[in-house]
Order: C-alpha cells, then sequence, then structure tokens
C-alpha cells in the first residue's frame, strides 16, 4: 500500500515535466479526491449518498466568493469552503442518516436539488454565470499559484496529503468500527456502538473531503458554477468509484482519471459524453461490480492462490 | 384571486403528475425493492411515443393513451427481464445504479435527436376551449387531467387493495417464497407490475404532453422532486403516495402565489421538516 502511494505520487509528480497537459491533471486529481472522499462513505460506510455534489459546489461557492470578494488569500480561501461543506455536511448528515439503504440516497439527492435551487436563485453566486475570475494569488503570501507548475504541485500535495488522511481514516479503530455497522448494525449495536453517531462522522468527514475537491478545484480553474452543484456531477462521483471499484483504495482515483479522460477526449461528441456515462454504470453493475482495482486484486489474488 | 385560483389549479395539475408517478414506484418499489430512476425517462417516452404517434403515425391523443403506455410499458418488461432480473440477489442499491444509468442513456438519446427544446403536442379538438366557473376560467384539458388522473389513481388502488388479483400482489410483496409455494407465478408478477408502474409512467406523460412540452429532459427535474414525493409520503401505503402527491402538488401552488421565490424548494423542505418529525414518512411503516 505505501508503495502503491509512493509510485503513485512519483508518477504524478513527473507526470508535467514529461509532457502531460497540467490543467487536465489537475481536474483529475480535483475528481480523484472527490471519489476518495465519495468512497470513503460508500466503499466504507455503506452509505449511498447521491447529493454530494452539494458539497463540492458548496466549497467552490465559497472559496470563491471568500477569494474574490472578501480579498482571502488562497489558503485561507481554501480552508473557509472546505469548512462550509464542513458544516453543511453536519447539517444534512443529521438528517440523512435517519433512514437507510435507498431512502438515504433519495434524501440526499433530494436535498442537493434544493441546495442547486437555492445556488440559481441567491444573488452571490451569479446565477448562471457563475463566480467568474477568481483569484489564485499566494499561497502563504510566498507562491505565486499563476504559475503552472506552482499550482499543480500546490495542488498534488493536497492530494496526497488527503488520500493519505482517507488512509489512515479507514484503518484507524473509527474505520474499523464503520465497517462492521456496514456488514451488521444491529450487531454493532449490541456491541454497544452508537452506529449513528459513526455513521454522522463518516458522513461530515465525507462532505469535508468533498469540500477540499470543491475549493481547490474553484481556486485552479478561477471558476465557481452551477455545473459543480448539479445532481449529474453527483451522479458522475458515483460512476468514478464504480468503475474504479468501490471500496478499495486506489479504485476512486483510477476511476476519476479515466472518467476525466474520456470526458477530454469526448468533450466535441455533444451528448454522447451522457450516453457513454449511462453505458459504463449499466456495463459496472451488469457485469463488472469490483470496479478496474477490484478485478485486478481479485486477479492477482487467485494468481497467487 | 383569479391569480390565487389559477396557481391552485396549476398545483392541481403538478400534484396530479406527482400522484401518477409517486404511484407507479410504490407499486415497483413494494414488489421489486429497486426504486426506478428511470420512471421520469419513461415519463419522457410516454409523452415522446404520443409525438410520433400523432406526427409520424396520424395517431391521435386518445389512442396515444392507450398505445403509448403498452409501448413503453413493454420495453421496461424488457429491462426488467434482461436487465433487472440479474440483481434481485444483490444488495437494491445496484437497481438504483442500473436504472440511473438507464435514465441517462435514455435521456442522451432523446437530447441528441431532438435537441433540448420542446416539441409542441396540440390538445385534442374535443378538450379545446374552457369554461368560466364564476370565480375562474378552466381550461377543458386541465379539467380532464385532474380528473382523469383521480381515476387511475383511485382505480390502482382499488385493484391493489380490493381486488384478489392485489391481494397477491400484497402477499407476493410481504413474502414472495410463501406465495409462490402456493403455486402463483411470482417472477411472471414481478414483470408485469414492473411493466405495469411503467406504464403508468407513460400514461402521466401522454397526458403531460399538451400541458408542458415534449422535452427530452421533462423527466429528469420531475424525478428527483416525485423522489422527495416519496420520501414524504413514505411507501407504506398506495392512497398514502395518491395523497401526498396531489397535497404537495397544492403547496407547491399555493407557494407559488404567496412566496414565488420559493416555489423551487419549497416540496424539498417540506422533506427535511417531515424528516425530522417523521422519518418513516407520513404514511409509512418503519422497516
Amino acid at each position: 500500500m505505501l508503495i502503491g502511494t509512493a509510485l503513485m505520487t512519483v508518477a504524478l509528480a513527473v507526470a508535467p515535466l514529461v509532457g502531460v497537459y497540467p490543467v487536465f491533471l489537475m481536474k483529475a486529481l480535483c475528481f480523484a479526491l472527490f471519489a476518495c472522499a465519495f468512497n470513503l462513505l460508500l466503499g466504507f460506510g455503506g452509505l449511498l449518498s447521491f447529493g454530494h455534489a452539494m458539497f463540492l459546489g458548496t466549497a467552490g461557492y465559497v472559496c470563491a466568493h471568500a477569494a474574490k470578494v472578501w480579498g482571502f488569500p488562497p489558503e485561507l480561501a481554501i480552508a473557509t469552503g472546505t469548512a462550509a461543506a464542513a458544516l453543511l455536511g453536519a447539517v444534512v448528515g443529521s438528517l440523512a442518516i435517519r433512514r437507510q439503504g435507498i431512502y438515504f440516497a433519495m434524501i440526499t439527492l433530494a436535498v442537493a436539488q434544493m441546495m442547486y435551487f437555492f445556488y440559481l436563485q441567491t444573488p452571490f453566486t451569479h446565477g448562471e454565470d457563475g463566480i467568474q475570475a477568481v483569484p489564485r494569488g499566494h499561497l502563504f503570501g510566498l507562491l505565486d499559484l499563476s504559475q503552472p507548475l506552482t499550482i499543480y504541485y500546490t495542488v498534488l500535495t493536497i492530494f496526497v496529503g488527503a488520500f493519505l488522511l482517507i488512509y489512515r481514516i479507514i484503518h484507524s479503530p473509527f474505520g474499523q468500527v464503520l465497517k462492521a455497522i456496514r456488514e451488521n448494525e444491529p450487531r454493532a449495536i449490541s456491541l454497544g456502538y452508537d452506529a449513528d453517531r459513526y455513521k454522522l462522522l463518516a458522513f461530515v468527514l465525507s462532505a469535508t473531503l468533498a469540500g477540499l475537491a470543491g475549493a481547490t478545484k474553484a481556486i485552479v480553474f478561477q471558476l465557481a458554477s452551477l455545473t459543480d452543484v448539479h445532481w449529474s456531477m453527483s451522479g458522475e462521483v458515483v460512476l468514478m468509484t464504480l468503475l474504479g471499484g468501490m471500496g478499495t483504495i486506489f479504485g476512486p482515483v483510477v476511476g476519476a482519471f479515466v472518467i476525466a479522460g474520456l470526458e477530454n477526449y469526448l468533450a466535441g461528441f455533444g451528448e454522447w459524453v451522457t450516453i457513454i456515462t449511462g453505458v459504463i454504470f449499466v456495463v459496472c453493475v451488469l457485469a463488472f461490480r469490483r470496479g478496474i482495482v477490484g478485478e485486478l486484486a481479485a486477479w492477482w489474488a487467485r494468481r497467487a492462490a | 384571486m383569479q391569480a390565487l385560483f389559477g396557481q391552485l389549479l396549476i398545483g392541481l395539475i403538478n400534484g396530479a403528475f406527482y400522484a401518477m408517478l409517486s404511484l407507479g414506484l410504490a407499486v415497483i418499489f413494494g414488489l421489486l425493492n429497486i426504486i426506478n430512476f428511470t420512471h421520469g425517462a419513461q415519463y419522457m417516452m410516454g409523452a415522446f411515443c404520443a409525438w410520433f404517434l400523432l406526427n409520424k403515425a396520424g395517431v391521435g391523443y386518445w389512442w396515444a393513451l392507450l398505445l403509448a403506455p403498452i409501448i413503453v410499458g413493454a420495453i421496461g418488461i424488457v429491462i426488467e427481464r434482461t436487465m433487472l432480473a440479474r440483481l434481485y440477489k444483490l444488495d437494491h442499491l445496484y437497481g438504483l445504479l442500473l436504472t440511473f444509468g438507464l435514465a441517462l442513456i435514455i435521456q442522451g438519446v432523446f437530447r441528441n435527436e431532438f435537441g433540448s427544446s420542446g416539441l409542441p403536442y396540440q390538445i385534442p379538438s374535443e378538450l379545446t376551449g374552457g369554461m368560466n366557473l364564476g370565480f375562474m376560467f378552466l381550461p377543458i384539458y386541465r379539467g380532464w387531467v385532474i380528473v382523469a388522473s383521480l381515476v387511475l389513481c383511485f382505480s390502482t388502488w382499488y385493484v391493489i387493495e380490493r381486488t384478489k388479483l392485489g391481494s397477491y400482489l400484497r402477499a407476493a410483496t410481504e413474502n414472495p417464497t410463501l406465495v409462490q409455494a402456493f403455486g402463483v407465478n411470482v417472477p411472471r408478477m414481478i414483470t408485469l407490475t414492473f411493466g405495469f408502474g411503467v406504464g403508468l409512467a407513460a400514461l402521466a406523460g401522454v397526458m403531460a404532453a399538451p400541458i408542458y412540452q415534449v422535452n427530452p429532459l421533462m423527466g429528469a427535474d420531475m424525478i428527483i422532486v416525485v423522489f422527495a414525493v416519496v420520501v414524504i409520503g413514505g411507501m407504506g401505503s398506495i392512497m398514502g403516495a395518491i395523497l401526498t402527491g396531489f397535497g404537495l402538488g397544492v403547496v407547491e401552488g399555493l407557494t407559488k402565489y404567496f412566496y414565488p421565490e420559493a416555489s423551487n424548494t419549497v416540496i424539498f423542505v417540506v422533506m427535511v421538516i417531515v424528516l425530522m418529525f417523521r422519518p418513516a414518512g407520513l404514511f409509512g411503516r418503519e422497516r
């Protein structure tokens, strides 16, 4: 696992130097962080949220507003955006964990749609235009983030830091209890664990990290728009996780890079992106439920045995 | 006053569609334990089916009311047999993910073909014009939609709650293995129920075609509102789905009159409040 993380970090650190387009990499990294945060909730908590875009989008809007209107430096703007997502996560989480399974998915979807209409109408988001020309500023007053490589390595640092944090959470006693609740909730409760508290904490952590992804994305693209709060974005993160392999550590990263690459490639084909996204969903659910990383791991285990 | 009654009427119309769609969702969920995310797309397909029948085959509104649900329902049955049937042994969330993917495919294909602007569909000549009720003007077609959907909803309720067939259905919801042991062909019943639920969505789509334009995205936003309706009503009872659907339509209409800024969000706000005080929904049972 540590070797894998090291290899991934080195590969990502070298990639822009050997000619991979940094803006594409940064987009993929933001999505990868978003998907990892989502996977923490679905893969390890067993809770399918169909409204995770609200955390990505909320953090993006708050971060962009803080950087542009209040003149916050980038690190503070990102922190403010992330905090906003954490707060929203606490409120939504305490509502949504009252129901399970399919209801949980429907509730998160409905609340996210409510947030979408809120952002569509409230003046500070500028409706259809979004918050444009967000200043990138200087990180800690020192590093000029308008330099392509500086911002790239900043994003990479944020991503690797959050990735290690998620790994740590999953392997902590908290993560183990979370898995126990996913497998058999009544038994975990009878062992004395307060299942609702664990689920709420997992929800807030996932929302916070999704927010970190959204805030970083707003600084990178200097834009916060309605796309990031729309339900199709919530669907996309489900797809990345499903395709890469839910409940695996590297799966969401792989899924995010594949989907980001696909979208880049198909950008000129209009609605075909939606259709192909749908087809991948159907194929994954019918034939490929372990995802790319899950299938590879299973193949490796079979070969070793 | 005119404006208030106008908004109330729009609310009742929307409520009629919420009721028909959440009814279909509830029937499907009861037996299959699957939330059909394709429901919105199938509602849209119903409307397109009516448009095709009129413009390509010269078949009018009344035949479309019969044919579109059969055609779209048959497509639904194919989907159930070839795909959904493979997922019954797995976590129910996979059904949600599969139908979400299908909805994306269907909407994408229709958008490729027809763009995102709407196609007009004429009100049938028998139902044009309006009535002056003294306090407001009632377009006949809208009155027809409300009456027709009420009849449809209550006949569905009657069939499921009061007939022999309905009792099989309810029994299979409780314990499919036992019902199968009594010689009822449960898998076939599941397939037909899915087809019926989908057909109901398509029928709602045909009725909606003259009111809203026929648009590839007409079901996409609708389905999320209907999900909120289902959460508010709870899936426990058919009557619950009907009452919540109409009730929330009216609430939405009233909000449009008194505080239009909130009209998009009011149903979601109601959902949040209901969840705080009755997590199982207004008519639901905890399970």
